[in-house]
C-alpha cells in the first residue's frame, strides 16, 4: 500500500493549519474525502441530479439508477443477501433508532431485557434507555474487563430467557476494542435474542460480512468511511424488516394511499420516506469502490500497524495514561497528567496536529474510566508513522508547555 | 500559529488561577446552588452563591475542566465577591463581549482581563463562559 500516493488523493490533508502541515488524527470523529468521492458528488449534481423513482424523464431514470445502483455496491460491500435488506438514511444514529423505536417496541414487553455495554456511543445507548423506558423493559449492562474488553462467559451469563435485544458496538470509539460479534450474535440466538450491532467503527475498517456474522442487525455511517455526510445504512435481516413498520411516513414510501389509511411499499423503501440521500448515496458508492481498490484488509493492517507504532511510541511519554486494550482498532485515547484533554487538544492544534478532545459521545463510558474527558488519536489509511512522530513530539512539547514556566 | 502564540490564550496569570483557583470548595450556607456542565465536552461546575440584601456576599466553586473554565471561575468567584448582583450581571455581559472579541475597557476587571486571549480560540470560548453562565442562573433562581 502506497500511503504517499493515497494520501496525494486527498485534497484537504494538503494544507497548512496554524502554519504547520495539517496532521489529521480524527478520522473517528470523520474521515477525509478522497477526490473520487469529491468528483463523483460533483458530477452527479453536474450532470444528473433529478428526484427518483418519479419521473419518467432521463434525468430522473439517471438518478435512479445512480441511488439504486449504490445500494447493490453496499449490498456486496457487507455481503448481503439482498438489496431488500439495505435501507439509507442519515447515519448511524437514525439506524439504530429505527431499530430501537420499531422493532423494540413491538417485541419488547416490561417482563423483558435489553442488554447493551458501557462501552457504547450514546447513539447505541440512549435508544434502547427510551425504548427501555417506553416498553418497561430492563436495561442490562454487559460487565467490562479492566483493559476494556467483554468475555464471552459474561456475555453468557448476562443473557437469559428474557433477553430480547444485545447492542453492542463493533468497535469501540474510544477503547478502540474489537468485540466479539460473531460470538456474541451466537449467544444471542440461542436465547432466541436479536442482535444489533453498532458499525459506525467498524464497516469503515474490518470487512464486514453481515451473513457470516449472522447479526440481525448492523448500522454504519458514510462519512467515517471517506464518502459525505448525511449518508447511512442499515442492514436488517428481510424477514424481521418486512415484520417492522415504519416510523417516518410520507412520499416516497407509500404504496396506496386512500382517505383513512394507506399501505407501504415494500423493501426496503417502505422506510425511506421523503426525498432520499441521493447524492450521499452516490458519494458512498465511489467511496465503497475507492476502500476496495486499495483493499479493506490491507487498510485494516496498516491502520493495525500504526496503532502498534502509536502505541509503543506513546507509552514512552513519561505521565502519560492510554485506555483500552493492547490488541486494539487504529486508534488512541489518553491523558496527560495534570493537564487537560482541551488543553492537549489546542497545544497540539498549534502545531497542526487534529486530535478530538472530550467525552467522545460516551459519558458512562467516561465514568467507568473514572475521568470526564480525554483527548484521541485515530487513524486512517493516509496516515503514516510520521504522523504518529509528530503528535508525539507534539505530546512532548505540551507537556513541557505545562510543566514549566507557570508554577 | 506557533507554540508561543499560544502565550495569548495561557497567560501566567490564566494558570496562575488553574493550579491556585481561588475560592474553591463549599458554602456552609449557601444561598444558591447552581450545577452546569457543558454538554459538548464534559466540563461541569457547581457554583454556590451566598446573596444578602442584593449583594454577593460569599462565591464558592467546584468542578472539572481545562484550565481555561477552571481558571475562570475562580477568576469570576474573586470578581464578584461584594458586589452588588447589578453590578456582577453587568460584568458577565462585558465578559462575553470580551468573549465576542469587543473592544471593552477592563480597567475594573483585574486579573479577567488576561482570559481576552480566549476571544481568538473560538473552540475554547464556551470552556471560559461556563462559570459566569452559571453565576448569571444562581442570581436569576435567587
Amino acid at each position: 500500500m502506497d500511503i504517499k500516493a493515497i494520501k496525494e488523493q486527498f485534497p484537504i490533508l494538503h494544507q497548512e493549519v496554524n502554519e504547520h502541515p495539517l496532521v489529521y488524527l480524527d478520522s473517528s470523529a470523520t474521515s477525509q474525502k478522497p477526490v473520487q468521492v469529491i468528483e463523483a458528488v460533483n458530477e452527479y449534481y453536474r450532470l444528473h441530479n433529478s428526484n427518483v423513482h418519479r419521473g419518467v424523464h432521463t434525468l430522473g431514470s439517471r438518478a435512479t439508477d445512480q441511488y439504486e445502483g449504490a445500494r447493490e455496491k453496499v449490498r456486496e460491500f457487507i455481503h448481503a443477501k439482498s438489496t431488500k435488506e439495505i435501507i439509507f438514511n442519515r447515519g448511524t444514529t437514525t439506524g439504530l433508532n429505527l431499530v430501537a423505536s420499531s422493532y423494540a417496541r413491538a417485541n419488547v414487553g416490561p417482563e423483558d431485557e435489553i442488554v447493551i455495554t458501557p462501552m457504547e456511543h450514546h447513539s447505541n445507548l440512549i435508544p434502547w434507555q427510551q425504548a427501555a423506558k417506553a416498553t418497561g423493559a430492563r436495561l442490562v449492562y454487559l460487565p467490562l474487563q479492566e483493559d476494556g474488553t467483554i468475555l464471552l462467559d459474561d456475555v453468557k451469563n448476562t443473557m437469559n430467557e428474557k433477553t430480547k435485544i444485545v447492542a453492542i458496538t463493533h468497535v469501540s470509539n474510544v477503547l478502540g476494542t474489537i468485540n466479539p460479534i460473531k460470538e456474541i450474535t451466537e449467544i444471542a440466538h440461542q436465547h432466541d435474542a436479536v442482535m444489533v450491532v453498532d458499525g459506525a467503527q467498524g464497516a469503515p475498517h474490518i470487512q464486514v460480512d453481515v451473513q457470516d456474522i449472522d447479526c440481525d442487525f448492523y448500522a454504519f455511517s458514510g462519512h467515517k468511511m471517506c464518502a459525505p455526510t448525511g449518508i447511512g445504512v442499515l442492514y436488517g435481516k428481510q424477514e424481521l424488516l418486512e415484520n417492522m413498520e415504519p416510523i417516518e411516513f410520507g412520499g416516497e414510501m407509500i404504496d396506496f394511499v386512500n382517505l383513512y389509511d394507506s399501505t407501504w411499499k415494500e423493501l426496503p423503501w417502505k422506510f425511506e420516506g421523503g426525498t432520499p440521500i441521493i447524492a450521499g448515496a452516490v458519494g458512498l458508492a465511489a467511496a465503497i469502490d475507492f476502500l476496495k481498490e486499495i483493499g479493506q484488509d490491507e487498510i485494516l493492517a496498516h491502520e493495525t500497524e500504526l496503532a502498534a507504532y502509536a502505541l509503543e511510541q506513546m507509552q514512552t511519554i513519561d505521565g502519560i495514561r492510554i485506555y483500552g486494550p493492547q490488541k486494539r482498532a487504529g486508534l488512541v485515547t489518553f491523558n496527560l497528567d495534570d493537564v487537560h484533554p482541551h488543553d492537549t487538544a489546542t497545544v497540539l492544534d498549534a502545531e497542526g496536529i487534529a486530535v478530538r478532545a472530550g467525552h467522545h459521545c460516551a459519558q458512562p463510558l467516561m465514568k467507568w474510566l473514572d475521568v470526564t474527558a480525554t483527548a484521541r488519536a485515530s487513524f486512517y489509511l493516509y496516515n503514516t508513522k510520521e504522523d504518529i512522530d509528530l503528535l508525539v513530539a507534539g505530546l512532548l512539547k505540551t507537556k513541557e508547555y505545562f510543566g514549566n514556566g507557570f508554577e | 500559529m506557533a507554540l508561543n502564540n499560544l502565550d495569548t490564550l495561557y497567560r501566567q496569570v490564566i494558570m496562575d488561577h488553574y493550579k491556585n483557583p481561588r475560592n474553591r470548595g463549599t458554602l456552609e450556607e449557601g444561598s444558591v446552588t447552581v450545577d452546569m456542565n457543558n454538554p459538548t465536552c464534559g466540563d461541569r461546575i457547581q457554583l454556590q452563591l451566598d446573596i444578602q440584601d442584593g449583594i454577593v456576599k460569599d462565591a464558592k466553586f467546584q468542578g472539572e475542566g481545562c484550565s481555561i473554565s477552571m481558571a475562570s471561575a475562580s477568576m469570576m468567584t474573586q470578581a464578584i465577591k461584594g458586589l452588588e448582583v447589578e453590578a456582577a450581571l453587568e460584568m458577565s455581559e462585558m465578559f462575553s463581549e470580551m468573549m465576542l472579541g469587543e473592544d471593552i475597557d477592563t480597567e475594573d476587571m483585574g486579573d479577567i482581563e488576561a482570559l481576552q486571549g480566549v476571544s481568538k480560540f473560538p473552540a475554547r470560548i464556551k470552556c471560559a463562559t461556563l462559570a459566569w453562565k452559571a453565576m448569571e442562573k444562581g442570581v436569576h433562581n435567587e
